[in-house]
């Protein structure tokens, strides 16, 4: 293992983290409820009208970040380097696996572990551990192509 | 109506964090699972961050009968450690080392005016609706 110092950027990262620990923080308190995106998303699909509306100003304020950051001046960085049929397989895969799972990066991985539960921490060990062999394989079959 | 606010403010503030961490930005994110490789752990310091001060709004709300705005506190009611949870986690746990995207990243790419993130929003929510779907199958089998 080498350490990739050109990308290592452990300031705004934190700072992110922190933005997001005071998102869900904020849920929780006045809210009530935990900040899994896959959950409320999933909900959508099955929920009543009533459940609905909470759960499309969240995704509202969500889609809207990166349009508001840019007015205010800030380009955030996206890069997508996956070329289309990767991003259907990849796509479907992270859709079918948080729904079965009940919970992604956010619900499992920063609220779950917030609050010690036993069943976000092992999932977050799971699929941390399955997309780094992933990535690892996908490194595999680039350097022998 | 201030509820509704509320909601979008947060969704909002996630979203920025998510920008400013580079979570948005699937390079580094597979940068970050590339433990074998160049290793990016800058990642690690967006989840002790969020963590950080997650916890601390969890132990407060405890023992809470209902939230600030009087709403009632809806954790997970499951316990058990299941299949279910290892499958799926294994499953989302591919689909984010190929792609880079997890769920809430991708939907804050959404306006920044890549078309690829799109699709991969779309296969998504395929995905959730074919699991969905084969649960309720499931169900009436």
């Amino acid at each position: 293992m080498t350490i990739n110092w050109m990308e290592f950027s452990p300031i705004e990262s934190f700072a992110g983290g922190l933005l997001i620990g005071l998102a869900a923080a904020v849920f929780i308190l006045f809210h009530g409820r935990i900040m899994g995106v896959s959950g409320i998303v999933g909900g959508l699909l099955q929920s009543s009208k009533a459940d609905r509306s909470w759960r499309l100003s969240f995704l509202a304020g969500l889609i809207l970040a990166p349009l508001i950051a840019k007015f205010a001046g800030i380009a955030p960085a996206i890069r997508i380097e996956q070329s289309m049929i990767w991003l259907v397989v990849a796509g479907l895969l992270v859709g079918f696996g948080t729904s079965l799972g009940s919970g992604c990066t956010s619900g499992h991985g920063v609220c779950g572990i917030a609050r010690l539960s036993p069943r976000s921490i092992t999932a977050t060990i799971i699929f941390m551990a399955f997309a780094m062999l992933t990535v690892w394989l996908m490194n595999k079959v680039q350097a022998g192509a | 109506m201030i509820k509704r606010v509320g909601e979008f403010l947060v969704g909002l503030i996630f979203g920025f964090g998510l920008l400013l961490s580079g979570m948005t930005d699937t390079a580094k994110v597979i940068g970050f699972l590339n433990v074998t490789g160049a290793w990016d752990p800058s990642l690690a310091f967006v989840m002790g961050g969020a963590v950080l001060l997650s916890f601390f709004a969890f132990r407060v709300s405890r023992n809470w009968r209902s939230s600030l705005f009087g709403r009632v506190i809806i954790l997970s009611d499951l316990k058990m450690i299941d299949m279910k949870l290892i499958i799926g986690s294994a499953i989302f746990g591919i689909g984010w080392g190929l792609s880079g995207f997890c769920p809430g990243p991708a939907i804050a790419s959404l306006t920044s005016g890549e078309i690829k993130s799109f699709i991969f929003v779309a296969a998504m929510l395929i995905g959730m609706g074919l699991e969905t779907l084969s649960q309720r199958m499931r169900q009436v089998a």
